[in-house]
């Protein structure tokens, strides 16, 4: 066993865990952050990206014990005092899900595009969410609302 | 799946990690981005009995310009090789081909040395590697050796590390002016192994080609030198119809592709050559400014 501390959605956790956790299993199982799904185990889909200090990251593909005194952000994480983050808002009102289990490795990894490209283009945004599949095939409204929370981002934060 | 068991060390040093790995026994590996191992454990194709994580030994990160070459740091992730001003002015195949390996939550956590060192045929880096004759720097508890490329990747996932080695970093020699660079990359999805990638090195002056790399992804047990297409673009006018088409045509020789849900070896090598000529082709138009 490996003694971890590690910050996740804003609260300090110490935990003893197996070398060979997965990072999305520490999430879910230990912490109960079911918000995290995990969609094919193989690295493929981007369904359990979360944030790792910051940036995108498939928690299937990190041991828990690499994370010891790292940042975590998680789906559950990104709204603030009970208000959606705006990739969150954007997502809502593009209707950009459909059976929406693609959908928090989707926003996670939209917010962490945006930090790099406030405004991206049609074709950035399909580059940028290469790595996470939405097998519903509903990419025209989430490209749609990555941009559309984009804009409202450069609004919001001028 | 769940991996199976395994000892777990954090070394914070070189020194550290070289004393942990040489002596917890023949089956630990070397950890780093994980991006390359983890899902092999996960899919209990690989067993090691202890992991020795080098991801927070900083002298093995970075990136540094060493007057003729560039030196990239093992651990340097892919993110940080894209985002290199060094890497992008001197090393700018690396940089083309490093920014097509999976998708930017992989290339956050994977590393530059971790993809050379799985010495997978189908891994991006290690064709660009062999066309740009890359030097490892790999060190032991005996101390350090080079490496060339060309002697690096043995076979299939197999590369010249001895147990108790680590790579620490790469040397990647500065090519100069006049060179135009290109990765051509097939594959279905941003995850998915190349079925087929040609890195291009074309090196040309007034509209004649000089000198010409090629190093081919995915055709055979390790990375391939198309040495027959080097030979034959040698003097040829890049910009006449067909003449690097002519030389492209020369891509699958002496190659031996694997058959796969993908692709077989026949269409394989049929994508070398369509793929070598578009890469020559992008390469001789981009080339740096000559000075």
């Amino acid at each position: 066993m490996a003694r971890i501390s590690v910050e996740v959605d804003g609260i300090a956790y110490e935990d003893e865990v197996e070398p060979r956790l997965l990072l999305v299993h520490y999430l879910r199982d230990r912490l109960g952050k079911t918000g995290t799904p995990i969609g094919c185990d193989t690295t493929n889909c981007g369904a359990c990206t979360v944030l790792l200090d910051g940036r995108s990251v498939k928690s299937c593909s990190v041991l828990a014990v690499q994370v010891d005194g790292c940042d975590i952000t998680t789906i559950e994480g990104v709204s603030s005092d009970g208000v959606w983050h705006p990739v969150q808002k954007a997502f809502h009102e593009e209707h950009a899900l459909q059976c929406g289990y693609c959908t928090p490795g989707m926003v996670l990894a939209s917010i962490d595009l945006l930090k790099d490209d406030p405004d991206p283009s049609e074709e950035a945004v399909r580059q940028g969410l290469e790595g996470n599949l939405c097998r519903c095939t509903g990419y025209c409204n989430i490209v749609r609302a990555v941009r559309r929370a984009a804009q409202e981002m450069r609004v919001t934060t001028p | 799946m769940i991996p199976a068991s395994f000892d777990y060390f954090r070394p914070s040093t070189l020194d550290e990690a070289l004393e942990v790995f040489a002596g917890a026994g023949e089956e630990a590996k070397v950890l780093a981005g994980g991006q390359s191992l983890l899902p092999l454990l996960r899919l209990r194709l690989a067993y090691p009995t202890a992991m020795v994580d080098v991801g927070r030994v900083a002298e093995l990160r970075g990136v540094a310009d060493r007057g003729d070459h560039v030196h990239i740091g093992a651990t340097t992730t892919h993110d940080e090789v894209v985002r290199s001003p060094i890497v992008r002015e001197h090393c700018p195949l690396v940089a083309l081909a490093t920014a097509t390996v999976a998708d930017p939550a992989v290339r956050h956590r994977g590393t530059f040395g971790g993809s050379l060192a799985h010495a997978d045929p189908a891994g991006d880096l290690p064709a660009v590697a062999l066309a740009l004759d890359m030097v490892f720097v790999v060190r032991s508890s005996t101390g350090d050796r080079t490496i060339p490329a060309a002697d690096f990747f043995l076979d299939y996932l197999e590369s010249a590390l001895q147990p108790g080695e680590i790579l620490t970093g790469v040397r990647v020699p500065k090519l100069g002016p006049g060179w135009g660079f290109h990765y051509e990359k097939f594959h279905r999805t941003a995850q998915a192994w190349a079925t087929v990638g040609v890195a291009a090195a074309v090196r040309q002056t007034n509209g004649t080609v000089e000198e010409v790399r090629v190093g081919l992804t995915n055709m055979g047990p390790t990375p391939v030198r198309a040495a027959g297409v080097e030979a034959a673009a040698r003097g040829v006018e890049a910009g006449r119809n067909g003449s690097l088409r002519q030389a492209a045509e020369q891509a699958a020789e002496g190659t031996d592709p694997p058959a796969d849900l993908h692709a077989q070896p026949d269409y394989r090598k049929h994508l070398a050559r369509v793929l070598t000529h578009r890469a020559l082709v992008s390469a001789s138009a981009h080339r740096s400014p000559q000075t």
